[in-house]
Order: C-alpha cells, then sequence, then structure tokens
C-alpha cells in the first residue's frame, strides 16, 4: 500500500510533495497580504475618519462573521467579474479573469488580514503612550517614532498573536481544494478518489501540514525571542 | 449595534458590486477571434471521461479528443482543473473558453451556454451490490427513454421507485442524475449529493449509500475493479428528457467563432473514425453520436 | 441582483440554516464537556494521561479540520474492521462523523483556552482554600472554575465563533447545510452570488448573536463580581 506513496510515474509521493509546495506558496503569498490587509486596517481604525474607520470595521467583522469557505467561493464566482468591472474603472477594456491560485491567495489573504487587523490594533494600543511622548520630547521625526519606537515595540507584542493568524492561514489554505487549484489538499483528494484509499492519503496530508504547523511555530518562537531581547536585557 | 451597521453597510456594497459585475457579462456578444490558447475546464475526477493519473498528468477520453481536436484546428490549447459543480460558474465568470466534463446538453444548461455538437451519448444506470434484492425484481425494461415517456415506461419508473422507497440513493451534484433524483426519485429515497462520482464509488462500497445513479460509462472503472466486482446494474437505463441530448462542450453563450472551430473538430474526429476509435479505447465501445 | 431567485431559494436555504444550527449546537454542548476534561487531563499528574491528551491536543490543532472532517469520513470508512465494529451505525451517517469532527476539534482548542484559565487564577486563592479545610472537589466548584470561566469567556466565545465557520466545512461529505445548500443552488442555477450573499448574511447574523451574547454574558459576570 505505501507504494502508493513512491516518487516517480507510478506513485504519488512527488505529486503530493509538490503540492505541499503549493500549499506553503499560497500561504505565504495569503500571509503577506494578510499582514499589508491587516496593517493597513489597523492603522484606519486607529489614525483614520470616520469613513476609513468604518471601512475597516466592515472589513473585519464581515471577513470574521463568514466562514472562509464562503469566502473563497464568493470570490471564486464573483472575483473575475468584480476584478473586470474594477478594471474598467481604470480605463481597461475586455475580460481580467483570476486563476485558481489567484483566488485562493486573495481569499485565504483576505481572511488572514481581517484577523491579523485585530492582533496589529491590539498591538499597538499596548505600546504605553509613555514612550512615544518620550520620543517627541526627544524631537524625533514621525517616521522615525514610527521606525524606531513604535514598530519593534508593536512587533513584540503582535508576534504570538501574528504567529497564530500564520497556522489559521496555513491551515485554511486547504479550503482551496475546492477551486480545483493542486495544492497539497486537492492531491491528496484525488488521489485518494483515484486509488481508492483515503485514509493512507488524508494521514499523509496530515502528517505533512503537522510538520509544516510545528516547523514554522518554531521559527515564530525563535523570531519572539529575538524580538523579546532587548527586554531582558533590561529586566537582567 | 455599531457592528449590526457595519455588517449591514458591508452586505449593501457587495451586493452592488455584485449588481455591476453581472452587466459586464452580456457586452461581451460582439464577435472576437478565437483567444489563444484556449483553456479548457475539465474536472479531472471523472474516469474515463477525464481524470488524473499518478504522474500528475490529465488523461482520458476527453482530453485526448480536445488535444486531437486543438491539433487539427491548429491552435494552442490549455488546461484548468475545475471542480465539477464550478464548471458552469466559472464559464460564465471568464476562467476559461470552453469546458469538456462529460456534461450532457439538456435545455436547463443551454439557457445559460452554448454547446457543441454532441461527441458521446450514454445512459444513465442504477447501481448496488449483486446480493442485494433490488438485482431480483423484474423492471420489464431495457431503456426508459425520457423524451415521450409511454405507459410501459411510466409502469417502469413507478416500479424503481416503489422498489427504492426508504433507501439511501447517493448521486454526483449538480448533474443530469441529480436532476433525475430531484424528480422522480426525493420524495421517496433518503437523497446523499458527493462532488465526485469516485467519492460516491467509495461510500457505495463502503455501505453509506444502498443505491447510486450515474453515467453508465462513468461506472466502469468501479465496476472493472476488484471492490467493484460485487456490485453491478440493476433496473433500465435512463436517457432522453432531462437527461438532454448526449454530451457535449459547454461555451459562454455568443462565442461563436470558437463554436464554429469546435464543432468542425469535432465533425472532422467523427468522419474519419478517430472518435469511434478513442471511444473503444477508452469505453470499450462505441458511445459516439452520428 | 435577482431577488426572484433569493426569495424562491429561501426555504432550501432555511432548511440548511436549521442544519447548519444544529451541527452547531450539538458540537458546541459535546464540545465543552470535552475541553474541560482535554484541560484536566492535560494538567494531570498522571504523566501517560497528561501526555496522550497532549498529542491529541497537539494532532488537532496542527492540521485543517478539513483533512480531520475527511479522515474520519472517507478514511475510516475504508476499513472492513470499523465497518463491522460497533461505532459504524453512528460512522455511517455523514451527519454524526460532521458533529465527531467538530467536536474532536473544537475539544483540541477549548481544551487549551480552559487549561490557561483555569492556571490563570492565583494560587493565593487556591492556599486560601485549601486553609479553609476545602475539599478538592469544592475548592474546583466553588473557587477555580467561576473565576477560570470568567476568565476564558471572551476566547471561548470566539472559539463558539469558530465552530459555526468550521461547520460549513460539512458540506464537503454530503450535508446539506447552509453552504451545502448554497452550493447545490448556485450549481444548478448558476447564479451563485446571490445565494451565497444569503447564506453569507445569515452566518453574521448568528456570529453577531453569539459574540453579543457572550458580551451580555461578560457584562453580567462583572457585576456580581462587583458585587
Amino acid at each position: 500500500m505505501l507504494d502508493l506513496l513512491q516518487f516517480g510515474d507510478s506513485g504519488w509521493g512527488d505529486e503530493i510533495l509538490r503540492g505541499a509546495g503549493m500549499t506553503l506558496v499560497v500561504a505565504v503569498l495569503a500571509y503577506g497580504i494578510g499582514l499589508v490587509l491587516g496593517s493597513l486596517s489597523a492603522a484606519a481604525t486607529l489614525a483614520g475618519g470616520l469613513l476609513l474607520r468604518g471601512a475597516a470595521a466592515v472589513y473585519t467583522t464581515v471577513v470574521r462573521g463568514v466562514p472562509a469557505l464562503l469566502v473563497i467561493w464568493l470570490l471564486f464566482f464573483g472575483g473575475g467579474s468584480a476584478a473586470t468591472w474594477a478594471a474598467g474603472l481604470f480605463g481597461f477594456s475586455g475580460r481580467v479573469d483570476l486563476s485558481p491560485f489567484v483566488i485562493g491567495v486573495l481569499a485565504v489573504g483576505l481572511v488572514s488580514g481581517a484577523y491579523a487587523a485585530e492582533v496589529i490594533r491590539g498591538a499597538v494600543q499596548a505600546v504605553p503612550a509613555g514612550q512615544l511622548e518620550a520620543a517627541r520630547a526627544l524631537g524625533m521625526q514621525r517616521g522615525l517614532i514610527l521606525r524606531r519606537i513604535l514598530v519593534p515595540l508593536a512587533l513584540r507584542y503582535a508576534l504570538p498573536g501574528l504567529s497564530n493568524v500564520w497556522q489559521m492561514t496555513l491551515k485554511d489554505t486547504s479550503l482551496i481544494m475546492v477551486t480545483g487549484l493542486a495544492e497539497l489538499m486537492r492531491v491528496s483528494f484525488v488521489a485518494s478518489g483515484s486509488t481508492r484509499q483515503p485514509f493512507l492519503f488524508y494521514i499523509a496530508a496530515a502528517v505533512i501540514f503537522m510538520l509544516l504547523t510545528t516547523g514554522s511555530e518554531l521559527l515564530f518562537h525563535r523570531a519572539e525571542r529575538r524580538a523579546a531581547r532587548g527586554v531582558r536585557r533590561a529586566g537582567a | 449595534m455599531k457592528r449590526v451597521f457595519a455588517a449591514v453597510a458591508a452586505l449593501a456594497v457587495t451586493l452592488v458590486l455584485a449588481g455591476c459585475g453581472q452587466e459586464e457579462n452580456k457586452q461581451q456578444a460582439a464577435d472576437k477571434p478565437l483567444p489563444d490558447p484556449i483553456r479548457f475546464a475539465t474536472e479531472g475526477a471523472y474516469p474515463p471521461y477525464n481524470m488524473v493519473d499518478s504522474s500528475g498528468k490529465l488523461t482520458g477520453f476527453e482530453i485526448d479528443m480536445v488535444n486531437e481536436m486543438c491539433s487539427r484546428m491548429k491552435v494552442r490549447c490549455e488546461w484548468v482543473v475545475q471542480a465539477w459543480d464550478g464548471t458552469i460558474p466559472g464559464l460564465q465568470a471568464g476562467r476559461f473558453d470552453a469546458a469538456i466534463s462529460g456534461m450532457s446538453i439538456t435545455p436547463e444548461r443551454r439557457q445559460v451556454v452554448d454547446f457543441t455538437v454532441g461527441y458521446a451519448s450514454t445512459p444513465a444506470y442504477l447501481v448496488t451490490a449483486k446480493d442485494n434484492p433490488l438485482q431480483a425484481v423484474t423492471y420489464g425494461m431495457e431503456r426508459v427513454n425520457l423524451d415521450e415517456i409511454d405507459p410501459a415506461e411510466q409502469q417502469a419508473i413507478d416500479l424503481v421507485r416503489a422498489q427504492l422507497k426508504g433507501k439511501t440513493v447517493g448521486v454526483q451534484t449538480a448533474t443530469i442524475h441529480a436532476d433525475f433524483a430531484d424528480k422522480y426519485l426525493a420524495d421517496v429515497v433518503d437523497l446523499r449529493r458527493y462532488d465526485t462520482q469516485e467519492n460516491m464509488a467509495l461510500d457505495l462500497q463502503s455501505g453509506r449509500i444502498e443505491v447510486g445513479l450515474a453515467d453508465a460509462v462513468a461506472w466502469e472503472p468501479f465496476l472493472d475493479r476488484p471492490e467493484g466486482q460485487a456490485y453491478s446494474f440493476f433496473g433500465p437505463g435512463f436517457d432522453g428528457g432531462l437527461f438532454g441530448a448526449g454530451m457535449g462542450i459547454a461555451l459562454r453563450k455568443g462565442d461563436d467563432k470558437l463554436l464554429d472551430a469546435l464543432n468542425g473538430a469535432i465533425r472532422s474526429l467523427k468522419e474519419d473514425g478517430s472518435l469511434r476509435k478513442m471511444a473503444e479505447q477508452w469505453f470499450g465501445f462505441d458511445s459516439s453520436m452520428p | 441582483m435577482d431577488l426572484t431567485l433569493i426569495q424562491t431559494s429561501l426555504p432550501q436555504l432555511a432548511a440548511g440554516a436549521v442544519l447548519t444550527l444544529e451541527l452547531v449546537l450539538l458540537s458546541l454542548a459535546a464540545g465543552i464537556v470535552l475541553a474541560v476534561a482535554t484541560a484536566f487531563g492535560r494538567l494531570s499528574r498522571l504523566r501517560p494521561l497528561s501526555l496522550l491528551v497532549g498529542a491529541y491536543v497537539f494532532v488537532f490543532r496542527s492540521t485543517p479540520l478539513l483533512v480531520q472532517i475527511f479522515l474520519i469520513y472517507y478514511g475510516l470508512g475504508q476499513f472492513e474492521a470499523v465497518r463491522a465494529s460497533l461505532v459504524w451505525p453512528l460512522l455511517r451517517e455523514p451527519y454524526w462523523c460532521a458533529i465527531l469532527a467538530l467536536t474532536l476539534n473544537t475539544g483540541a482548542y477549548g481544551g487549551e483556552i480552559i487549561r490557561g484559565g483555569i492556571l490563570s487564577v492565583p494560587f493565593g486563592q487556591i492556599e486560601a482554600a485549601r486553609a479553609l479545610g476545602m475539599a478538592p472537589g469544592l475548592m474546583y466548584r466553588r473557587i477555580i472554575l467561576p473565576q477560570a470561566f470568567r476568565q476564558v469567556l471572551p476566547a471561548y466565545g470566539n472559539e463558539m465563533i469558530q465552530v459555526v465557520q468550521a461547520s460549513s466545512l460539512a458540506s464537503t461529505i454530503t450535508l446539506m447545510e447552509l453552504t451545502g445548500v448554497a452550493r447545490a443552488i448556485a450549481a444548478r442555477t448558476y447564479q451563485p452570488l446571490e445565494v451565497f450573499l444569503v447564506a453569507g448574511a445569515f452566518y453574521l447574523l448568528l456570529n453577531l448573536v453569539i459574540a453579543q451574547g457572550v458580551r451580555l454574558a461578560e457584562r453580567r459576570l462583572a457585576r456580581e463580581t462587583r458585587r
């Protein structure tokens, strides 16, 4: 039975590994989009006017309030026409179509961003006001304060939460199998259907996911320690 | 309260966006050159029509057929793997230019997409275990054509209904088989809808469903396996009516140039007997349509 | 936007919504029992027990729910031994498979939340209870659990919302809950946006109700504390 996991043309091993690679690529890109969306949304909530604040609230409430699967279906079916319409606004004519890859990245990124927004907002609010006052008193410019004080401090508070968001994003990529994109879950699904060995292939997928989540958790732990290295020195 | 308001506002925005998107589809009717490459969607999980093998490649009757068509048309073609129930919506959304997924030409589908001429026609069959009492019943007919149901055919349908009463029956979602089950069986059976034909076969084998309804040819890969030996067809085969007029390649409405090109290629495959040969290679018999 | 389509598909969507509610409520009820058991198992001084429970939590939190559902539904159904066993009458039904998967999943996440809540109770409280001669059972009932409950309420509320979202995956194993119905209608009418928006609105509403309920509970608990 295990020969089904072999590499080469007779087994599914290489397909599964390629699928895992695709999962990782989608997850990283989606997480990147999520961080950008999350930061923008958090900035809008903290410093924006009424309109921006409202938009951010709508975004985080709606996307966190409906299942990710539904977001994927929506983008999958409606994304192409929405993109065509949006492109029309900028003077492009003709049809814009989004591949399952782009849709997967966008949909998971959208969900990721809504959760990241809450984490980032909380972290920025956790930065003691005194730190910022001190910086201002020293005559630092806004940009410099942002770069030297706010971001490093907020990042430290945000890292554990962002680590959770990453784990969620990674696992959410499994849902884009419904679009037919050949990521880890889809490959396992197809292989289990064609070989009639669902247990074997879903266990394989589960083990690979465990490796991915555990491995990335270790990386985040390192990052957390690094971000907190100044704290320990101060405390010692 | 603020959150509720935010949610309602968001919904309104999405609705407006959706409305705008809908308008766009209608402007595409004007004729335009053939797409390059032509993107074909297929499910990749409907053997022997289309499937993915262990080297990750698409293969099957429809894949061979379209590849041959493209080489005769001297155009570049590209494959897009598309989960079955998103096929027509994906086509409409412009994700690909044509879809070939064992899709039957039905009046409902004709309202939203165009079809090429048919390239294969196979009846639908019910399958259950060989030792199931359902196999022993005499249904009186080999084939029920739903185009015009005569009294004998109606009797056969009624008998099938009576026999299946209370049983768990599986179909693939959004297929003509699901339509048939919805119309003739849904009120008497426990109907389960599967995303793929293969998953339905898995559940037939595990005993979660007692009966499955699907395309005769699509049953073959399952019935030919060692595990499938304990199962067989029963009752009459069904075709015509809501089962449509054979299988065709679906295109967006108004893509007349592409439609003509594909029709020409299918006809040329029929004329020189290549289509028949492919059918015999993949199905074991000639399913092609005149 | 096709309003008649929304109108004609509403009864089906409503039936799907009912099934969604059933899945969510049953999984939440079973899940909280499992979560409490998991928290105690993890905190147990019995090393094999805490290791075993820890492994369960690890496996279910580090894999996607979709894999878990497919493994339970298609994976287990593959084996003759499972089909011949006593649990098959349950496992053969997609309904119970979905509830099992959702329960095991939320049990693992919820267990960690509750464990955190129990650990957050200041040790002085426990010492005080012990000094008063409270038996462990009474101490848990009167001192630790009430405080832990208040502590975990916001996080557990989020977890409840996650269960609502997670129930949508039941549609992948033939269950016609809200997402499944929406998907079937979309595939039949070729007008996906309308039904998905209606389905999305229902989920949003359900989650807002949960969030509001949790907030009310928090406020009540806070009032009791002040008194």
